[in-house]
């Protein structure tokens, strides 16, 4: 993804290291990345620039939302709401959760149809029994 | 908990040694959008006799959602499944999916290398967790296998419909890294999965996007990515002479399979893209439908039946020479007595 992205991963390590991570953390390239581990894993320097980019990821959402690009951070969020709910990923729900958060009501985003007819989409969520478990998780980690 | 196939009792030399018994970790998307690793995977194991228990009440790992927006979270959602694993008497479990596997793994070693995270997880999880499961990723798995596949592939009574047929291993991301996360292959040059294809008689071709990302998690939110990335991946196994892609990750078989459509241009003949549990079945012997090859996008069944045609017409031209070949012979006995 480092083509598509203003600041690359070692920009990103520079602005951080000149304690300028504010700007890093407010530039829509870190939500760019896709943690492929590429520049960690290759790094001469031994450094984890994937890793500083999870974090400033974090610190971004505490501080200004506004800043993630819209559909990443309604698609983190359907993902995520869809853990709190049933504690697995009930795909449909995701999908139709996510088109309400970016108002894509119309484009089929994935071929619903043919998943349905590939048998790989369920109508209803896979609820787990420890639900109680998952709403402690998230409740320990402040998101909820 | 369901079992899958029953401990070895057979004699034969294929018999692997005994293993501990495995755990097995699905994650969502093989309950989902990628059944047929799912089923493929069942179907190979049994025939190889691995026996697999799935966790019982397994919760999603939070793949990159989890880790984007919340370290604790990133960590604790894998950890709470590593602790059902354990609390369930595993020591190893198995997680074929390349992002739970990379999660699972990843939080064991957080927890491991952070005291102070080892004693806040079993407050955040609500049990006990001692961090003692290993993750074991199908890779790793199907490449200590790959001798028993081999001979599994000879014994079989039907033409290997994969003999000599080129594919391209792709290992994507997570298979190989971070490699002290991954740790069981090389992270640049990696080979476990062209081993196992060579096991299955086939031909891994020598290709340059083996590591490279196919767009991940940006499938729905950014699919003109995921369409770029694709396209350089299919377009360099094509140049290498591929037939086929094979992967291990359930994201990089949608993002390839799913969406080739938006990947190829009209015209464009399509790559089929199948999971190295499928490869491995169909060198077994294993009928299509088992590993669930009906499931895809691009179309596998004309590919199938050519490979499967071709295998018999090869058999056929063996059995030939072989026929002909002990003509031959009888031929020279039958001059020598008559002389």
């Amino acid at each position: 993804m480092g083509t598509e992205m203003t600041l690359k991963p070692h920009d990103v390590m520079r602005l951080v290291a000149t304690r300028k991570s504010r700007r890093a953390a407010a530039d829509e390239s870190i939500w760019l990345c896709l943690t492929c581990e590429t520049c960690s894993a290759r790094c001469p320097n031994d450094c984890d620039p994937a890793g500083v980019i999870d974090t400033l990821r974090e610190v971004s959402l505490e501080t200004d939302v506004a800043d993630a690009p819209r559909r990443i951070a309604a698609f983190h969020r359907a993902f995520l709401a869809q853990i709190e709910s049933n504690g697995r990923l009930h795909e449909m729900g995701m999908v139709m959760d996510y088109k309400l958060r970016t108002g894509d009501l119309m484009k089929d985003v994935i071929n619903a149809p043919g998943m349905v007819s590939r048998g790989k989409l369920s109508l209803r969520p896979d609820r787990i029994r420890g639900m109680a478990e998952i709403k402690r998780i998230f409740e320990k980690c402040g998101e909820s | 908990m369901s079992t899958v196939a029953a401990p070895d009792t057979g004699t034969a030399a294929t018999a692997a040694a005994p293993r501990a018994p495995l755990a097995y970790y699905p994650g969502c998307s093989l309950h989902g959008t990628s059944r047929e690793f799912d089923e493929s995977l069942r179907a190979v194991l049994a025939a190889l006799r691995v026996p697999i228990t799935e966790i019982d009440d397994w919760s999603c790992c939070g793949a990159s959602s989890g880790h984007a927006t919340d370290h604790l979270l990133g960590v604790a959602l894998p950890a709470r499944n590593l602790a059902l694993a354990e609390a369930q008497g595993f020591k190893s479990v198995l997680a074929p999916c390349a992002a739970c596997y990379n999660r699972l793994s990843a939080a064991r070693l957080a927890v491991a290398g952070d005291t102070e995270l080892a004693e806040r997880i079993p407050d955040v999880l609500g049990r006990p967790f001692a961090n003692t499961v290993e993750v074991e990723s199908v890779m790793d798995l199907l490449r200590e296998a790959a001798v028993m596949i081999e001979e599994k592939v000879a014994a079989a009574l039907t033409p290997n419909p994969l003999e000599g047929l080129r594919l391209a291993a792709y290992y994507g991301c997570l298979l190989v890294r971070p490699p002290e996360v991954a740790g069981y292959d090389d992270p640049e040059a990696p080979t476990s999965m062209d081993e196992v294809l060579a096991a299955c008689g086939a031909n891994p071709v020598d290709w340059n996007m083996k590591v490279e990302c196919c767009g991940g998690a940006f499938s729905v939110s950014r699919t003109a990515s995921v369409v770029r990335l694709g396209r350089a991946i299919i377009e360099d196994a094509r140049r290498s002479g591929a037939e086929a892609l094979v992967v291990a990750c359930p994201l990089c078989h949608s993002n390839l399979d799913l969406r080739q459509k938006a990947i190829m241009a009209r015209g464009e003949e399509p790559m089929p893209v199948l999971f190295i549990t499928q490869v491995v079945g169909l060198a077994l012997g294993l009928p299509a439908a088992a590993l669930g090859l009906d499931r895809h996008f691009v179309d596998t069944e004309p590919f199938i039946r050519r490979l499967v045609e071709q295998a018999a017409v090869r058999a056929a031209a063996e059995e030939k020479v072989k026929a002909e070949a002990a003509a031959k012979a009888a031929a020279r006995r039958g001059k020598a007595e008559s002389a």
